[in-house]
């Protein structure tokens, strides 16, 4: 039984460590207004990149950077559709999904079934020794630990510097901002690329540590979990981290449910994930919730000095 | 005199086919108070936009201390001295008022410390006698204090040069006031200050000079003491204004609206009207006056059937159902909405559909029961458009394309025509030319006259004053009281406007 609670709460980190980084990245986009709902292509394209990386050269951190930056590339393109052109974001953040499935699905076919070098658990001395918590928290592989660092740090950045407000602000009141001098189009640029980052990394996550091998659209729909997780945490990191490990330990619940033959069919547990989305999106779609929990209010709206409203 | 401390010479602006700014001069004096008068269109914010680094001129070159200087982002305004409050305010509505003045400040660094700003917040706010909250977040504060907070920002970078556009709007009489006092301090400490009005009442007020801009052109610059409000409104609008209206007693009949005790939310998930209840006699105007965000819009969407409402509204004595819009046009009401363009019209379409528009179900223009024949609606539409002389260059264009007072008389021939027996009209002269503020003017009143019952929801004041027979003032939602609508009752419908009760 020990195990059982230890392998579902192990898991649930596991699972949710990319549904974190993705998280946390579309979090700084669209704090900065712009809505990039292309997180499920620049994934795949990441966990595509470092897989490859991985496969030719064997060096694990080299794939980890491709990765990164393969998503920050495609989210690039996305700033320039919807903040230069001021293209509807939602459109072209679904360009980039299928851009990324038909990208790594066509190149993705030569590595099917193969296998790369990838990351192995690092037990942190002494506090991995802790009875429950130790194997459960501090003995994970490297990226998890960068993600447990990235939140607070995010967090700290958001509420307590400068760049952190003025980021806010660009995705509050975007002509307030113009105003008092904060460039709006750069800031947008900055963090929707940055986003893509995360979206990288995320996928890198999945083929690197997650499930080590190149498998087609391997990300399962996680990019667009974790468009609703970005809602579900109302754009906070620290929910954010919750929001993750919880969507994680739902999807490794089926496992547990299986060992310890709880009767229901596999097929329902595997849709777990998505239909706790759905209920997230449900509840959280309504205007008045976000009213009042504060999205961003310029969220989606591209942003011209010259034409307003 | 002091000497310029700004010079702004042959700005010019367009917009596509829209010219703004046409070759325009200005210049600033140190210390002084330089009104920008002219109607609403006539480049007054376009001209400071472009000085506040908002829009890129075409041509025309700025002047400080003497120096030539461009201004291609508020950033570079800034960093020149130049503040500006613009008529939407430059505010984070989730920030507190110290993150707001210290956004995009230069000083602050990494990591911004904002207890050193809040200190000098309550510093120039003692000083001023500007009071603000340094704490509260901008969404709970009231339109007058988002001014305050506007201010103080300008204050804590020293501007040196002020722009204030059409800051009375949302004031109530005492707070104009209170504004005036802190500008005139401002002035003594060095600043200059350019004051963007349409109201030649203000103006003379508070200006030590005046320009006045007509079409995009300067039609003038005038010492504010060698002048008078004849002459300015003159220079205005460019012929003789007749101020008041010819406004005749009322013979009121039967109640034609009557509301009970209705509550409407607001956009924000707020009550935005808590419990009105009033009456509406046909042959009179009943004005609601008040300042902006105070539940107008909604009172006014609420009665049309555009919004819910918990209540009881009746219109010529029978209950009508909330949200049911289609009722209201076979009792007979007309509604003339504060945007125009997104509640009224259709940009897109011909003059003559969207003159009908209400009338499509109405038997007179089905002319077959099954099929609909737009063609057929373009004879009576030509006869409508000259009645209301509304200047188009037929009834095929579309509507976007005509100006502001255009539009609206569309609006109104289609609302006329319906022949009403209820209007209910939310600010209906906003953003409109005297000509055809005048032209709003008689057509409410011709149809006092006829018996109609009108609602008037407005900001100005003096429009109430010119229209109505009787005013209720808006509050928070609530009718706080009733006055005459007469100028010698201003000081008591400004307190009421502020939440004063009676």
């Amino acid at each position: 039984m020990n195990d059982i609670v230890i392998s579902t709460f192990s898991g649930a980190i596991r699972a949710g460590t990319p549904l974190l980084f993705a998280t946390l990245g579309e979090i700084l986009a669209e704090r900065s207004g712009v809505l990039n709902l292309g997180l499920e292509g620049m994934m795949l394209m990441g966990a595509f990149t470092g897989f490859s990386i991985s496969y030719i050269t064997g060096n694990l951190w080299l794939a980890v950077l491709a990765a990164v930056l393969i998503g920050g590339l495609m989210a690039s393109l996305h700033a320039f559709m919807s903040i230069t052109l001021r293209i509807n974001q939602v459109v072209s953040g679904l360009a980039l999904v299928f851009l990324g499935q038909g990208l790594s699905g066509f190149w993705g076919n030569a590595y099917v079934g193969m296998q790369a070098n990838s990351f192995q658990n690092l037990k942190i001395p002494l506090l991995g020794d802790i009875p429950y918590i130790g194997p459960v928290i501090f003995d994970r592989d490297v990226l998890v630990y960068i993600g447990y660092i990235s939140v607070p740090v995010i967090w700290w950045f958001l509420y307590k510097t400068t760049a952190g407000m003025n980021l806010r602000a660009v995705g509050e009141a975007p002509d307030a901002a113009d105003a008092r001098g904060i460039n709006v189009i750069l800031t947008r640029y900055v963090y929707t690329i940055i986003g893509g980052f995360f979206s990288g990394l995320a996928g890198a996550y999945i083929s690197l540590a997650y499930t080590p091998m190149w498998v087609q659209n391997m990300t399962a729909g996680r990019g667009w979990i974790a468009v609703a997780l970005v809602i579900f945490a109302i754009w906070d990191p620290v929910i954010a981290l919750i929001g993750a490990y919880a969507f994680g330990g739902i999807s490794v619940l089926q496992f547990s449910f299986q060992i310890l033959q709880v009767p229901i069919p596999v097929n329902i547990m595997n849709m777990f994930p998505y239909i706790f989305t759905v209920f997230v999106m449900l509840f959280a779609s309504s205007n008045r919730i976000k009213k009042l929990f504060g999205a961003p209010t310029a969220l989606g709206i591209p942003y011209s000095r010259e034409e307003k409203t | 005199m002091s000497e310029k401390i700004l010079e702004l010479k042959n700005i010019s602006k367009s917009f596509s086919n829209l010219i703004a700014n046409d070759s325009v001069d200005f210049d600033l004096k140190k210390g002084e108070i330089h009104a920008l008068l002219g109607e609403n269109g006539a480049g007054k914010t376009t001209l400071m936009n472009i000085l506040y680094g908002i829009y890129k001129p075409d041509a025309g070159e700025i002047f400080l201390d003497g120096k030539k200087i461009v201004i291609s982002s508020p950033r570079d305004a800034i960093e020149n001295g130049i503040g500006m409050i613009q008529q939407h305010f430059s505010l984070v509505p989730s920030f507190s008022v110290v993150q707001n003045v210290a956004l995009g400040l230069k000083e602050m660094g990494i990591i911004p410390d904002l207890s050193k700003i809040r200190k000098k917040i309550i510093e120039l706010s003692d000083r001023y006698k500007i009071s603000v909250e340094p704490d509260a977040k901008i969404w709970q504060l009231s339109a007058g204090e988002q001014q305050r907070v506007e201010i103080i920002k300008l204050l804590y970078v020293k501007s040196k040069i002020m722009i204030l556009d059409e800051p009375t709007a949302i004031l109530t009489p005492q707070e104009a006031k209170g504004l005036f006092e802190t500008i005139k301090e401002m002035t003594a400490n060095e600043a200059s200050v350019i004051f963007i009005s349409h109201k030649l009442k203000e103006v003379l007020e508070i200006s030590d000079r005046v320009t006045v801009l007509r079409h995009g052109r300067v039609i003038g610059t005038v010492e504010t003491k060698e002048t008078n409000e004849n002459d300015l409104a003159r220079m205005m609008v460019g012929r003789d204004v007749v101020l008041k209206t010819d406004k005749k007693p009322s013979h009121p009949s039967k109640p034609i609206l009557e509301i009970e005790n209705i509550h409407v939310m607001g956009d924000k998930g707020i009550e935005a009207v808590r419990g009105v209840s009033l009456e509406v006699r046909g042959g009179e105007i009943l004005g609601i006056a008040g300042v902006e965000g105070n539940g107008q819009r909604e009172l006014g969407e609420a009665i049309y059937g555009l919004r819910n409402y918990t209540g009881n509204i009746f219109i010529n004595g029978s209950k009508v159902r909330p949200g049911n819009v289609l009722e209201r046009i076979k009792n007979h009401v007309a509604y003339i909405p504060q945007d125009r363009k997104a509640d009224a019209l259709c940009g897109g379409l011909p003059v003559y559909k969207n003159l009908f528009m209400k009338a499509f179900s109405s038997p007179i223009f089905s002319f077959n029961p099954y099929f609909f024949y737009p063609e057929k609606l373009k004879e009576p539409s030509e006869k409508v458009v000259k009645e209301f002389s509304i200047a188009t260059s037929s009834v095929d264009q579309e509507v976007k394309f005509l100006s502001g007072g255009n539009m609206q008389k569309v609006v109104l021939a289609r609302e006329i025509k319906s022949h009403p027996k209820l209007i209910i009209a939310v600010h209906p002269t906003r953003g409109l030319d005297v000509g055809a503020e005048e032209f709003v003017y008689n057509v409410l009143l011709a149809q006092k006259e006829k018996g109609t019952a009108i609602l008037l929801i407005a900001g100005d004041l003096y429009e109430i004053f010119n229209l109505s027979d009787r005013v209720g003032v808006l509050y928070e939602g609530q009718i706080i009281g009733y006055s005459e609508p007469d100028e010698s009752h201003i000081e008591e419908i400004g307190l009421m406007m502020a939440g004063v009760k009676k």
